[in-house]
């Protein structure tokens, strides 16, 4: 059984990590901003989520939708104000959205939601056996939500029109002109959609557990490991990246125990970066003109 | 006698996404020649450059430098071998003096080895080489910052960075595009001197016809990637194919 | 006028008289003589302060290391990797040697700058971002790799090292450190080498043409960029006499990132600068707790979006303008 179960949960770790890293790598793929601060709007949306439920009393279908509005609001409001006024500056980018990030975690560490009372509640309780495995509902949960927003994105981006603007964008600023997108308000969406969907990876894999501030940290660094790993554009490279890391960690894991599953990401970083820096995925960037 | 080949390129072929942008090319290259490669646009010679300078891994096919297999080596090791470039594009360090941006290349491995461990003071070196290209002499040009040249100006110091490494080959990428003609005019002794006094081998791809016809003894022509036609300059504007690839896309053609 | 005499007038120029003499070197004359007039002040500052000077130090250590990492384009966001690596060395150095620290920590500087290059050597193509993220990600898998082979001490690290004479002497070595980087990073930079390594971060292309070997040369900013990260690490952990896993912690990385971005990069002081003003500030705000983490983080925020210039910069220009008031005033009298 032991090898059903490495199938079934590698498959719910690859959609989690799927998940987690999609908002990173859209924002990416449209904006070319690298939003170190994924991690921390991640985190973001679970606590306002909590607060909603628990200080409001509201609803948890409003809750919810609330929390995703307001992880937009959060994404746009960071491009506005941070990233803007260093825009194109790549280094900048990054330190700025990686402080946001960083300083949206230690607040909320500082503010003290570090106990048990702070999580989220699974959509729906109990489990259900899978070819002998034991797996809850909200992890299944998970896989539909993660095959869903794939899709979504998917279409978004090949076949709506302000899908392949943005992405034409993406590639050239020209291009998009002409289609009458600015750039700035492009970037600021992608931003907002990155946060969309840092929000619904977030209310869909909390309930897992309780909510910690490290979580945060590590959100990001799975982001980073999948979207490095699948090539930093593609749909289709995300969520390869995301199976080979899930299947990967859920197998060492199982062989070597759970302290080696933050090993492998942080070491799929390092390696890829070091032999294949365009990803598994990724076309051509292979230094063709080697300078 | 039969004389070596400096230079040597074998079925030297390139692909770039299915496109041939240098198919099957070979020529030899004499010492104290000077070479013109020409070609309608998209004809291959600046990838035929980056493939002999080392900036594009060929596919397939042979470099020979003096003897020694240099296909696939490094852009800087090429240069140590004796083979230096200037570009199309014009990219000086911006925010460097003019005349620091030769310190660099002095720096060189090779420069530092021929010139036995130390160099004395690479700035005056650099003074010196800039008043060779046609900087004026004791004007303060070549203490300013390099990003605020003028085009041709830049096109100068292109060409004193590649006279700085001392080169047995040198290979110029459109030397005088963007250039005035009185600028051409100016330039052309020097690149004269360079061929006949220094002795030095002269690749030169061109659009500007005319003015590299002056220079140049020998002529290859390419078209979509592969050699149509070489010989003397006169020679060759007569062959059938080369009008034709020419033909509207050129105005100059006609020298 | 002789060329020679251009080339090189533009750094002689102001040495004309003695005031200018003074208007150029007094600066440099008073950082230097308040840091080597500080451990000698001990009575005075207690034990607290002389500590904080120390954090201070070495946070400045690591700044320096940053900044000349970015004068050759390279932009690391771990420098706690080479402090990690540092300490670590200076541990197991010190553990099976069973030397005194006044042997292991050299020994170990230069042995975990060796080790810190090999580690990197393959990623020095990497540009921009992506040598960042590497940089990010190595001293978070080297926290997980000795937590989960427990290795060196696992979890528990090792303790009980042996300590450095006194704490005059630990002030003494690592303000010196700091100046020599200071000047010595500053020096290094205006010779014919340092103008290559910037030609690197300029436009890597025509460096090629030049006929310079890049990796090479990256390599080798690396093995000197490391050498103050590396000691700074090992010498901590002789003053606390005890090396873990917080070694590599981000604390290392974000502190030094911080200061340099508050200071300026690309000057050296201003990376020292920005570690005496962050460092003491914080040292203020520990009665925060983690809201400190915040703070650092808002500094980040208002100087890499408002003041990219930075501290030192900014100073300088003033400085420079209050020079030229001064013989205007002469002119009056």
């Amino acid at each position: 059984m032991e090898f059903m179960s490495v199938i079934v949960f590698g498959l719910v770790n690859s959609t989690i990590l799927a998940l987690t890293a999609m908002g990173f790598s859209l924002t990416f793929g449209l904006s070319g901003v690298a939003n170190f601060a994924h991690g921390g709007l991640y985190l973001f949306s679970g606590y306002v989520s909590w607060m909603l439920l628990n200080y409001l009393g509201l609803p948890f279908a409003l809750a919810t939708l609330l929390a995703v509005v307001v992880a937009a609001l959060a994404g746009a409001l960071i491009y506005r104000l941070v990233i803007m006024p260093v825009r194109g500056i790549v280094l900048s980018e990054v330190i700025a959205t990686f402080a946001v990030g960083v300083a949206i975690l230690e607040l909320f560490r500082w503010l003290g939601f570090v106990t048990y009372e702070f999580n989220l509640k699974p959509f729906i309780k109990g489990s259900v056996e899978i070819a002998g495995v034991a797996v809850d509902y909200q992890r299944i949960i998970i896989i539909g939500i993660g095959m869903l927003m794939a899709a979504v994105l998917w279409y978004f981006t090949h076949k709506t029109r302000i899908g392949l603007a943005l992405r034409g964008m993406s590639q050239d600023e020209y291009t998009a002109l002409s289609v009458g997108i600015e750039s700035d308000w492009a970037a600021t969406l992608s931003l907002a959609l990155g946060g969309v969907l840092a929000a619904v990876a977030a209310l869909a894999i909390l309930p897992l557990g309780i909510i910690s501030i490290n979580i945060g940290y590590e959100v990001l660094l799975i982001a980073l490991a999948v979207t490095v790993l699948g090539g930093l554009e593609s749909t289709a490279g995300l969520v390869a990246g995301a199976f080979v890391l899930g299947y990967s960690m859920t197998l060492t894991s199982t062989l070597l125990g759970p302290q080696w599953m933050e090993v492998v990401y942080l070491v799929a970083i390092v390696l890829v970066l070091a032999v294949k820096p365009s990803g598994l995925l990724g076309r051509s960037k292979e230094l063709e003109e080697r300078v | 006698m039969i004389r070596e080949p400096v230079l040597r390129v074998s079925n030297l072929s390139k692909r770039f996404g299915g496109v041939n942008a240098v198919y099957d090319l070979s020529f030899d290259l004499y010492e104290g020649e000077t070479l013109g490669i020409i070609g309608p646009n998209g004809s291959g010679k600046s990838t035929l450059i980056n493939l002999i300078t080392g900036f594009v891994r060929p596919d397939s096919g042979r470099v020979i430098f003096r003897g020694k297999d240099i296909t696939g080596m490094a852009p800087d090791k090429i240069v140590t071998q004796g083979i230096a470039r200037s570009f199309q594009l014009v990219r000086p360090f911006y925010n460097m003096p003019v005349f620091k941006n030769l310190v660099i290349p002095l720096f060189s491995p090779r420069v530092r080895k021929s010139k036995g461990g130390k160099y004395g003071d690479r700035g005056e070196v650099a003074i010196h080489l800039l008043e060779e290209v046609g900087f004026e002499r004791d004007s303060n040009v070549p203490y300013k910052t390099a990003g605020t040249l003028p085009h041709g100006y830049m096109k100068r110091l292109e060409l004193a960075r590649c006279l700085s490494l001392d080169p047995d080959l040198i290979i110029l990428d459109e030397l005088f595009s963007g250039m005035s003609m009185s600028e051409i005019a100016s330039i052309l002794p020097l690149l004269e001197k360079i061929n006949k006094e220094e002795g030095k081998t002269l690749v030169m791809v061109e659009h500007r016809l005319k003015e590299l016809f002056r220079v140049v003894g020998r002529v290859i022509v390419l078209n979509f990637g592969a050699k149509i036609a070489e010989g003397a300059p006169a020679e060759v504007m007569e062959v059938e194919e080369v009008r034709k690839a020419y033909l509207g896309s050129e105005v100059e053609a006609g020298a | 006028m002789d060329r020679g005499i251009k080339v090189r007038s533009e750094d002689i120029f102001a040495i004309s008289s003695m005031r200018e003499i003074m208007y150029l070197a007094l600066p440099r004359a008073a950082v230097i003589a308040v840091l080597l007039a500080f451990p000698l002040l001990k009575d005075l500052l207690g034990h607290y302060w002389q500590n904080v000077m120390l954090m201070t130090c070495t946070i400045a250590l690591l700044a320096l290391s940053w900044d000349l990492l970015a004068s050759v384009g390279l932009v690391s966001l771990g420098q706690a990797f080479f402090f990690g690596v540092g300490a670590y060395m200076a541990g197991f150095l010190s553990r099976s040697l069973e030397m005194t620290p006044l042997f292991t920590i050299p020994l170990a500087t230069v042995a975990g700058a060796v080790v810190c290059t090999l580690v990197l050597f393959p990623v020095l193509r990497l540009r921009g971002i992506y040598f960042g993220l590497i940089t990010f990600a190595i001293p978070l898998l080297m926290m997980r790799m000795i937590e989960a082979t427990k290795i060196l001490g696992g979890t528990e690290g090792m303790s009980g090292l042996p300590p450095l004479p006194d704490i005059t002497i630990e002030l003494y070595l690592v303000i010196t450190a700091v100046l020599v980087c200071v000047f010595g990073f500053k020096r290094l930079m205006d010779t014919d080498y340092g103008l290559v390594l910037q030609a690197i971060k300029d436009n890597d292309r025509s460096v090629l043409a030049s006929g310079i070997n890049i990796q090479w040369h990256k390599t080798q900013a690396v093995f000197i960029a490391a050498i103050p990260g590396t000691f700074a690490g090992a010498f901590l952990t002789h003053h606390y006499q005890f090396v873990g896993m917080p070694a590599f912690a981000l604390e290392y990385s974000i502190l030094p990132l911080t200061s340099v971005i508050i200071g300026g990069p690309g000057t050296f002081a201003g990376a020292m600068l920005g570690a005496f003003i962050l460092v003491p500030l914080s040292e203020l705000l520990r009665a925060f707790g983690t809201l400190r983490v915040v703070i650092y983080c808002a500094f980040l925020l208002i100087f890499a979006v408002g003041l990219p210039e930075g501290v030192f910069r900014f100073i300088r220009r003033k400085y420079h303008q209050f020079e030229r008031v001064v013989p205007m005033e002469e002119a009056k009298a």
